[in-house]
């Protein structure tokens, strides 16, 4: 009943839109850029909200002594990739055809982002076709942020901050816009016809493979591999990591929704549409293959996991969240919560001490993702995918170690046996996160 | 007198507490403590890997009562907090010299 009113109503303000020639077919372009930047506007404050989801999911899985230590670096982070990407990433990723080398290194450096003027006329907006140069900014900001959240939760409770916030800035301001440029900035992988929609492979894998670069230098946490075997250190607070990952699925609407990088025709909303449904359903996916899976492997549903496969349900429906039916977006994000189920013990049995499962959900599940874009879009190609997961990797993981390596020689990453057993917390910062409970 | 130390499953403190207060127990002292016994911790898997936890969770309670009534309160405890399962606890008692009670200078049993 209800429903029918509904409809009606809809029927009678469709046709009255119809009549007035303003909403024939096409929109105008103001409405064009206004809704295009409303979207960046919208969606870039969901994705700053899944800094919060990193943060919350990673102070939840250390263990209380370095609880101070992971919301500090967390700040830190978002805040230097606002730097990083202003003074050098934007630009850097996006050339604007304007090439050094093309397809490869932007030729608009060293320049700064630069944003319209104050109250700018529509003649003089940097593109009346697209969106305010403010709300792209704003909203490519938050996927470069976003890579650098990925690797802190890798590397905590034993590394140094200020060694790990150099690293961030060299990932924000140069390594994760370099690698973008070559896809979103219209670069070359974008030309051999690799397909990422929101950026499976060039945020969360990238994000993946320097933290894999770091954690291969800085090595496990003290006690964790003892006589061959795996010593678990459980988290401090589940309900912390269970908000984490909440807030990260909810800010993925934004992430994966956003980067439809348009809301000014039907087209455009009915799209934006899906792919919200449609990455619903991939973490839901990857939340449930994972509560049945620990529940048949260990007899026991393990949340840390199930978290973990929601978030790889995510990761894996991130390339391409517009093309698949429901259906196949929950299957596309199940496997993600498989990878996960399997990749978390792989990785312990070859001693890669990753503290909140970051690898397994970024990194792994970002490749899977990327390489199911072909399975529901026949734009893409298998091979495409492939060379572009390997070219990406290769470049971020190389660099990445470098990087690593050289800030591990100039100053050291890792604290000392001492520090590290005492906890970050009091070690590095003189300040606990529960003081009345630990005194 | 007699100090009794019960260890007993956490789950069952709010059935202790109920069954003292029935015989008029009037008053406790309640700790959560850690610990093991015959049953050594128990096995529990993280992200895969399985893992020993040493020390289990309990609680300590600490009665301080007249010595005519220890037998019946030991009774008590074990009645409601026994499941029959391992990791039920135990109760241990102890010959109490001397008991003060601070704000009154009373000594012995008047100052339980």
């Amino acid at each position: 009943m209800v429903k029918t009113i509904l409809k009606y109503s809809c029927l009678v303000g469709a046709a009255s839109l119809m009549a007035s020639p303003a909403f024939a077919q096409e929109a105008p372009a103001h409405s064009v850029f206004i809704l295009n930047s409303l979207l960046f506007l919208m969606s870039g404050f969901l994705v700053m909200f899944m800094a919060c989801g990193f943060c919350m999911l990673e102070a939840g899985l250390v263990r209380a002594k370095n609880t101070t230590m992971q919301l500090t670096k967390n700040v830190a982070l978002f805040s230097l990739a606002a730097i990083g990407y202003y003074l050098i990433g934007y630009n850097l990723m996006y050339p604007l055809g304007t090439w050094s080398v093309e397809g490869v290194l932007s030729g608009l450096l060293p320049v700064a982002a630069v944003l319209e003027a104050v109250g700018v006329a529509p003649d003089k907006v940097d593109d009346i076709s697209y969106a305010s140069t403010g709300s792209d900014f704003f909203f490519q900001l938050m996927f470069c942020a976003a890579t650098a959240s990925i690797v802190s939760g890798v590397l905590a409770e034993r590394i140094k901050l200020w060694p790990f916030l150099l690293f961030t800035f060299a990932l924000t301001a140069v390594i994760y816009p370099l690698q973008a440029s070559w896809k979103w900035g219209g670069g070359f992988l974008d030309g051999m016809g690799f397909l990422d929609f929101a950026g499976s492979t060039v945020v969360h894998s990238v994000g993946g493979w320097a933290a894999l670069a770091g954690v291969l230098i800085l090595g496990p946490r003290i006690g964790k591999y003892k006589d061959g075997r795996v010593v678990p250190m459980p988290g401090a607070n589940l309900p912390l990591a269970t908000l984490g990952t909440f807030i990260l699925w909810m800010g993925w609407f934004g992430f994966n929704g956003g980067s439809q990088l348009a809301m000014g025709s039907i087209g455009d909303v009915a799209d934006i549409s899906r792919i919200f449904a449609n990455t619903n359903a991939a973490a839901a996916g990857g939340a449930l293959v994972a509560l049945a899976l620990t529940q048949i492997f260990y007899g026991k549903v393990d949340l840390t996991m199930v978290l973990n496969g929601a978030l790889a349900g995510l990761v894996s429906i991130t390339a391409e969240p517009l093309t698949p039916t429901l259906g196949a977006a929950t299957l596309i994000g199940g496997v993600g919560g498989m990878i996960v189920v399997f990749a978390v013990p792989f990785l312990d049995k070859i001693k890669i001490d990753d503290v909140v499962g970051a690898i397994p959900v970024h990194l792994m599940a970002g490749i899977w993702g990327t390489l199911a874009v072909p399975l529901t879009n026949g734009d893409a190609s298998f091979v495409t995918q492939l060379t572009s997961i390997f070219i990406v990797g290769v470049f971020t993981f190389v660099v990445s170690l470098i990087v690593w390596f050289a800030i591990d020689k100039i100053m050291g990453i890792r604290v000392s046996e001492e520090d590290e057993l005492a906890g970050l917390d009091s070690a590095e910062l003189g300040m606990d996160a529960y003081p009345e409970f630990s005194r | 007198m007699k100090y009794i130390i019960a260890i007993i499953q956490p789950g069952k403190l709010t059935a202790v507490h109920d069954a003292l207060l029935e015989i008029g127990i009037t008053g406790m002292t309640v700790t959560e403590v850690q610990g093991y016994g015959r049953q050594k911790g128990k096995s529990e898997i993280y992200r895969g890997a399985e893992y020993t936890v040493h020390f289990l969770p309990k609680v300590k309670i600490e009665l301080a009562l007249p010595a005519k009534m220890a037998a019946k309160t030991i009774d008590v405890i074990k009645t409601a907090s026994s499941s029959g399962k391992i990791g039920d606890g135990k109760i241990f008692s102890f010959d109490l010299q001397e008991a003060v009670r601070i704000r009154t200078n009373e000594t012995g049993e008047s100052a339980l």
